[in-house]
């Protein structure tokens, strides 16, 4: 990348002698954003560092105290907050694991010549560009013990999808199966059409069965841009909000996402919800930087 | 494929085509739900079994539009006579709509829409204006701790709404700035400048640097060369850029439950706070929900070529 820059700023170049100097350019152009994102962004992370160790509570007017690591220590032991967690790991798996399926089959489907293909695609992805939290609403009326078109087609009389705790966290997985597989297979799409022919050719030519050539060459080639849409979407899902809150309010079905928004603007716990909040974060970041060194690998190729 | 196809292959491909096709049904289906139900009769929102087919009519949007109580005794004829056409769809469901004088009381759902229209109009412009400076700043000069800083923004992005609001809320508190239209701007910004950074570097990545060298040459400034010849360059992929911002501000839900409740609500956090309690009436709340969704989709099948680079950030451009 480091290529690309053209000049060496050099403050007396025959450029600047006309105007603005290069490096003046290159700050004007940088800073304002990177000073705006420490401000809205990083500020706030530093106030709310501050903030969890002290039991301060924001709807209360009582000066609060600092307690050290006390927040932590108690999260940490609380076996409620453990559930949350456990309850995320188990919506990441699922909704994520039938994603990839469901996203990289479609993309093996559609990876082929066919009248209006390119409008099918488009059809395909309009879920993902939808808001969640309104999409997820209307799930409800789907999901309808009582009058929802998806218990009358598959005969389920009045299973009651969100309300019944053992299935609320997989009804919400399913609608984000149905909202981000479009996300899986527009990334395999790219990473198909990506594989060189003459490859298949070679296969054929050698008369290799499909399951062989599917396992040694399609697989290899597309498996970085599937990581990629895995470690996105799995980052995405861990951070889950707006589908899960809108669609259920069963306990069981109650996210670390939706856990910290209820102890923080609920319970009104500020101290204690700032802590958790940092732990949710740290695990955001590990990901975030997994997800960028393998973007960045899939880019120099 | 080798130049000779198997019928087997044939057949395969086929199969294939009418599972994609089945596939692309399926997917639809819950749009076709909200998009139907938004033009359904009350009663058939909720049939047994569903309906599927019927014969469309807009009293649900009148219903989201207008202020409406439960009448008490029939409708006077006379009054009914004078009404106009979706005045009368009211009466026929027993309600009455709500006057000031002579003027239609509007319900909340305009006022939300509109919110949603500013907040989204206002913090896309300055998102994408802010990241397409910054974009040519690190697609064309030496930055020290480059690709650090591009993570830096970029990390930005993935932050937890709900974990970035808890702070948020009380620097806002503080200063008068909850339930605002420009505190919901600001916030919107910080969200998409790091997108748009990101996506507009890879556009200016991909205008040859030597389109501004011969400028320069040619005697243009820096930044005369910068407006001139890379902003048109640039052009599509701004908009691109734009309409993907515009996107993510229109549906972002956790910040403008969270920093809004009134006067800058906007419509994701509205919509289902309709629901309310008793019997939803969903042909009026899927009117809404089709309403706020159609921009979207629209924009869906502008931006069909850029979707990929959008979705990653820019890093595949296909």
């Amino acid at each position: 990348m480091a290529s690309v820059a053209l000049t060496h700023l050099d403050p007396a170049s025959r450029a600047a002698a006309r105007g603005w100097s290069d490096l003046t350019i290159r700050n004007m152009f940088i800073i304002p954003t990177l000073a705006f994102l420490i401000v809205f962004n990083i500020f706030p992370l530093i106030y709310s560092l501050g903030y969890s160790f002290t039991n301060f509570a924001a709807n209360r007017s009582e000066p609060w105290q600092f307690v050290g690591l006390q927040n932590y220590r108690e999260l940490l032991s609380d076996d409620h907050i453990w559930s949350n967690f456990v309850i995320t790991a188990k919506y990441v798996i699922v909704s994520v694991a039938g994603q990839m399926i469901v996203g990289f089959g479609l993309a093996l489907l559609l990876n082929r010549s066919f009248p209006m293909k390119g409008l099918i695609t488009t059809l395909l992805l309009l879920p993902m560009m939808m808001s969640a939290a309104v999409v997820g609403l209307f799930w409800q009326l789907l999901y309808s013990p009582s009058w929802g078109p998806i218990n009358y087609v598959f005969g389920l009389g009045d299973f009651a999808w969100l309300s019944n705790p053992d299935s609320a966290l997989y009804a919400v997985a399913i609608t984000d199966i149905w909202m981000w597989s479009p996300f899986v297979m527009l990334l395999s799409l790219a990473g198909l059409s990506a594989v060189p022919q003459h490859l298949y050719e070679a296969a054929a030519i050698d008369r290799a069965g499909w399951w062989y050539t599917f396992t040694r060459i399609t697989l290899p080639l597309v498996s970085p841009i599937l990581l990629i849409a895995l470690i996105f979407r799995t980052m995405e899902a861990f951070k889950t909000f707006d589908i899960a809150y809108t669609m259920t309010t069963q306990p069981t079905a109650e996210l670390i996402a939706i856990r910290l928004y209820k102890q923080a603007f609920q319970q009104w716990d500020t101290g204690k919800s700032c802590a958790l909040a940092y732990i949710v974060l740290i695990m955001v970041l590990a990901i975030t930087n997994l997800y960028v060194k393998y973007l960045n690998k899939v880019k120099e190729r | 494929m080798a130049a000779v196809r198997t019928s087997s292959e044939v057949a395969f491909n086929r199969i294939a085509i009418a599972a994609v096709l089945i596939a692309t049904l399926i997917f639809l289906a819950p749009i076709y739900w909200i998009a139907s139900t938004a033009f359904k009769p009350k009663e058939l929102a909720v049939s047994v079994p569903p309906t599927v087919l019927f014969e469309p009519e807009v009293t649900p949007f009148v219903r989201l539009f207008t202020k409406r109580v439960q009448m008490q005794k029939t409708v006077d004829p006379q009054a009914y006579e004078a009404a106009p056409w979706w005045e009368k769809r009211i009466y026929d469901g027993g309600e009455r709509v709500l006057k000031v004088g002579k003027d239609v009381q509007l319900s909340q759902y305009p006022d939300r829409f509109m919110n949603s229209l500013i907040v989204a109009v206002i913090s896309t412009v300055l998102a994408v204006g802010m990241g397409t400076f910054t974009a040519y700043g690190f697609s064309r000069f030496k930055i020290a701790g480059e690709a650090d800083l591009l993570f830096f923004i970029l990390s930005t992005r993935m932050l937890p709404p709900v974990v970035v609001a808890i702070p948020m809320f009380l620097m806002y508190r503080a200063v008068g700035l909850n339930d605002s239209h420009i505190g919901l701007i600001i916030l919107y910004v910080a969200f998409n400048l790091s997108f748009s950074v990101w996506l507009m570097k890879g556009f200016m990545d991909e205008i040859p640097k030597e389109y501004e060298e011969a400028a320069l040459v040619d005697g243009y400034t820096r930044m005369q060369a910068f407006f001139k010849i890379v902003l048109p360059e640039a052009a599509t992929g701004i908009a691109a850029t734009a309409v993907f911002c515009f996107i993510t501000a229109w549906n972002e839900y956790a910040f403008a439950l969270i920093m809004t409740n009134r006067r800058a609500q906007t419509a994701p956090p509205f919509i289902p706070s309709q629901i309310g309690s008793g019997l939803p009436d969903w042909t009026t709340i899927a009117a809404g929900t089709f309403l706020f969704l159609l921009p979207v989709a629209i924009f869906t099948f502008l931006l069909r070529n850029h979707l990929l680079r959008g979705v990653t950030f820019g890093a595949i451009r296909k």
